[in-house]
């Protein structure tokens, strides 16, 4: 029953309900071209049930049901099933590496693989109502659906329970198959699917049809995202065709006000408007039809300040005192979407500055600020400024054509970022753990430590920027040189030594060290160095004391 | 009484002073079957099942190769051994040992599902069992052959009517040849890699009746390769020799696909749970069936399946061998296969 392939023949019809989507899911997850994946998607798209269609769309976009069971309740259930000790579970959960799928490997075997004939907005609807039901009736909601599906189906249906349905689709593939299928504008669709509406009340075509717009004001253009600058600057022409702006290190968000509300969206598409009082008062300054783009940014007097600070902000629901004062939010807006109620984004880059640098004058606010312009003569200079990121609170320049559009997804050539390059530090791994995911078996999540005195320190973990070889050999060492286990994690031989890259550090006191970094990776394992010559706490707090504060 | 002891060079029989699949040069050496961790180079006298000398012939170069039919007893130094079939592949064996009333068997690789070319496996009463457990976790267990076959011709037959060709990764030895007739089904001409291809020959020359097979030459023509089913082990994966195939699609034939991480991280087109390995529940049929009460569990998820044998009230212990990295270990990504050199 397990270990179905993961191909699905072309051209089948698909078989309904909950099966047709417990297939896409499979396929999505293993199919490796881009091209098969959007083919899978129109053709859910096109023929699966009405209401399976929206759920689909909001499940791929983020918008899963409320979890009604925890982890550890399925666990059980499971071993109760299947007559296992839980240690077993454990173990098993280790390899797979991923909980909804450890349990649908581990369930007794389904009668046939035909499925449960059920729709996904049958489990949906049922799994709603459950919120309000007491554990016995969860339990046994859970355990029939189990016995009725097959192993694809439990999966998916874990993952809907579990959450975390991360299958290899990016909102943009989403976006092109339903253009694709409904044959509208895929900018039109990303406007659409981007704002605010209930999966359980909508229809397919209320969604993404013409009528649609105009009913939810709430709703953000998608953003247009830039490329990294990997080639020669020069390669770009003659600087006067581009406006370079600082590159903020902030949370990038859209400022939007119609029909008398204020919107503040996230990049991650997440409503944030209630999150930050400080762009409450917008509301009565700005004219309706309005949308910017910016960065969500602390800022005291213009200035930026860490990122570090920002976190303190996010996942708070009650904003204290103290920490509007000593993390006021700024948003640093660049750019203008929508203007008396009409769409901007086709107009030239220097057209909707301009309207931008007007509109900012004219509705002024201590927390609505003009991301400058910085100009420059010759990309040589710029190089020469781009050193001086750091001291201006930025991360590096955006580069934007000056005659290009508002673009939508990552459309290469218009605009580019070109970073600094990041904080390094030389460390050792003394711990390893198993990966998830596509990394299930190997041992490819480790703990870095620096050295202070004859002690090491632990300071941060990193999960990336090997390549699949050198996890190999480094898996193979963690095999061979474990000192001791602690469930999943293994103390290894302090041997191995890695230059670690960061792009921030601020002070942490979760950590022994002292030290939090923001997006440590590997950036490579330094084969020259032993454990003696790596760094120290002490160059970790110099840094600290140098950008961190 | 130990009649086998763990030592550095691998599972040594002290009474019979021989080793069975020893992992550097000895004297004398008992080898269950082919693959290169249980088949090491250097010793001076190997004994084995008649089936795996030519293996060993083309795989370590000439020797002393002394052969032994299923059960038939040789003695070495009073100690009576005999050779029972594994079912892993062919010619795999189990090494039956009996000194002075006392009966260990070593079980080398083995699944229970008999697969019609490695002969089917055979239970042997012992005291004490030597168990494999590559696949030692409940979360694996096999899907019947017949319905991974299905599969595996489905996805050949769309793959057909795309007009692509099958490139379908299997181990050189054993699982190349176990699925050639599922393959034949379906496939006019079946092409291989010359790794699989100098298998396929030796085992032809031994007498073995296998489907036909072509080798990929740079001249093969591109209309032959359409449609059809390249085999090829897992380090032909990704490099250039592929590029001649496309259109193509791949598919793995492995155990470890059974998880989806693996088949995620392989980046194949599909992947086959087909494994030459017992799954869960075969581990522990062979072991109730060999009444065993001491356990040995060695090569895969040994602490895990020691620990639950012990749990159903057998004596089970955990033994680190260097068995396991090749032939259904999880490939190494960028590490050439030791049969690419002869490729
Ligand atoms: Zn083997
Ligand atoms: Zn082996």
């Amino acid at each position: 029953m397990t270990g179905q392939p993961s191909h699905i023949s072309p051209g089948t019809p698909a078989t309904g309900g909950f099966r047709a989507f417990a297939d896409l899911v499979t396929e999505l997850g293993t199919t490796t071209k881009t091209n098969d994946k959007l083919d899978a998607l129109v053709n859910f798209f096109s023929h699966a049930d009405d209401r399976d269609r929206v759920w689909v769309i909001a499940i791929f976009s983020g918008r899963r049901p409320r979890r009604v069971v925890n982890s550890t309740l399925l666990a059980t259930w499971c071993t109760e099933l299947n007559g296992l000790p839980f240690w077993l579970f454990e173990e098993s959960y280790h390899t797979v590496g991923d909980l909804a799928e450890t349990i649908a490997l581990l369930l007794p075997n389904t009668a046939g693989d035909e499925g449960s004939g059920h729709a996904l907005h049958h489990y949906i609807g049922k799994l709603k109502t459950l919120e309000k039901e007491s554990e016995e009736t969860r339990k046994a909601f859970v355990l029939d659906s189990w016995r009725e599906m097959n192993e694809a189906e439990r999966f998916v249906f874990n993952k809907l329970i579990t959450g975390g349905f991360r299958i290899g689709v990016s909102q943009k593939l989403m976006v092109n198959a339903l253009a694709k299928t409904v044959k509208v504008e895929p900018s039109v669709i990303a406007h659409r699917i981007g704002g605010n509406w209930d999966p359980s009340t909508i229809r397919f075509d209320e969604l993404l049809s013409e009528e649609a717009t105009g009913t939810d004001w709430s709703k953000p253009y998608p953003f247009y995202l830039a490329h990294a600058i990997e080639d020669d600057i020069e390669k770009l022409g003659e600087p006067a065709g581009w406006q370079v702006e600082w590159k903020w290190d902030g949370i990038r968000g859209q400022i939007i006000k119609r029909n008398g509300e204020l919107f503040v969206w996230s990049r991650g598409e997440e409503l944030m408007t209630e999150k930050f009082p400080e762009y409450h008062s917008l509301c009565d300054l700005l004219p309706d039809g309005l949308a910017m783009d910016g960065e969500i940014i602390p800022s005291i007097d213009g200035k930026p300040l860490p990122f570090a600070l920002l976190q303190t902000r996010i996942g708070r629901k009650n904003v204290t005192k103290k920490q509007l004062q000593e993390a006021p939010i700024a948003f640093f807006a660049y750019d203008l979407l929508e203007y008396e109620g009409i769409d901007w984004r086709t107009r030239p880059l220097s057209e909707r500055r301009a309207q931008l640098e007007k509109i900012l004058a004219t509705y002024q606010h201590p927390t609505l600020l003009l991301s400058p312009v910085v100009a420059v003569d010759s990309w040589n200079e710029l190089a020469e400024l781009r050193q001086q990121s750091r001291e201006a609170g930025a991360e590096g320049f955006m580069i934007k054509k000056k005659d290009s559009p508002y673009g939508v997804g990552r459309k290469r050539g218009d605009w580019w970022k070109w970073k600094i390059d990041p904080l390094t530090i030389d460390a050792v791994m003394i711990y390893a753990q198993k990966g998830a995911g596509r990394r299930s078996n190997l041992y490819t999540d480790y703990t870095f430590a620096v050295r202070d005195g004859d002690k090491l320190i632990s300071f941060t973990k990193a999960y990336s920027g090997l390549t699949d070889k050198e996890f190999a050999q480094v898996d193979a060492f963690v095999k061979r040189n474990s000192i001791e286990k602690f469930g999943p994690v293994r103390t290894v031989k302090p041997e191995l030594v890695f230059e670690i890259a960061f792009e921030g550090i601020a002070a942490s006191n979760r950590h022994k060290s002292g030290v939090a970094l923001r997006f440590p990776r590997m950036l490579r394992w330094r084969h020259d160095k032993t454990v003696d010559e790596i760094n120290t706490l002490d160059d970790l707090k110099k840094m600290l004391e140098m950008y961190g504060k | 009484m130990a009649l086998i002891d763990f030592t550095e060079n691998g599972m040594y029989c002290r009474a019979g002073d021989f080793y069975i699949d020893p992992w550097r040069p000895v004297d004398r050496a008992v080898i269950t079957h082919g693959h290169s961790d249980h088949a090491r180079w250097g010793s001076k006298a190997y004994l084995c099942h008649i089936h795996t000398k030519p293996i060993l012939e083309i795989r370590l170069g000439p020797g002393q190769y002394d052969t032994v039919d299923w059960g038939v007893p040789v003695y070495m130094n009073g100690v009576r051994i005999s050779l029972h079939p594994a079912g892993h592949i062919i010619g795999s064996a189990q090494v039956r040992i009996e000194h002075e009333g006392e009966v260990w068997v070593v079980s080398g690789d083995y699944k229970t599902e008999n697969d019609g070319i490695s002969g089917a496996f055979e239970p042997v009463r012992c005291h004490t069992f030597i168990s494999e457990c590559t696949f030692g976790l409940p979360l694996y267990k096999w899907k019947p052959q017949e319905d991974i076959y299905d599969d595996i011709r489905n996805w050949i037959r769309s793959n057909q009517s795309a007009g692509k060709t099958s490139v379908l990764f299997a181990y050189s030895l054993g699982k190349a040849q176990r699925i050639l007739r599922p393959v034949a089904d379906v496939c006019p001409t079946i092409l291989t890699h010359g790794a699989v291809y100098n298998v396929h020959t030796a085992l032809e020359r031994a007498g073995w009746d296998l489907p036909a097979v072509q080798r990929v030459m740079p001249d093969t023509p591109k209309d032959l390769l359409k449609g059809n089913v390249v085999i090829a082990p897992s380090s032909a994966e990704g490099s250039p020799w592929m590029k001649k195939f496309a259109p193509y699609a791949t598919g793995i034939c492995s155990g470890w696909m059974q998880v989806r991480g693996n088949r995620r991280r392989r980046n194949a087109d599909a992947g086959f749970a087909l494994s030459d390995h017992a799954d869960w529940q075969g581990l522990l049929d062979a072991v109730k069936a060999t009444g065993a009460e001491r356990v040995y569990a060695t090569h895969g998820f040994q602490a895990a399946f020691s620990r639950y044998l012990t749990e159903i009230g057998l004596d089970g212990r955990e033994v680190k061998t260097e068995f396991g990295g090749e032939e259904e270990e999880q490939p190494t990504p960028g590490v050439p296969d030791l049969d690419e050199e002869t490729a």
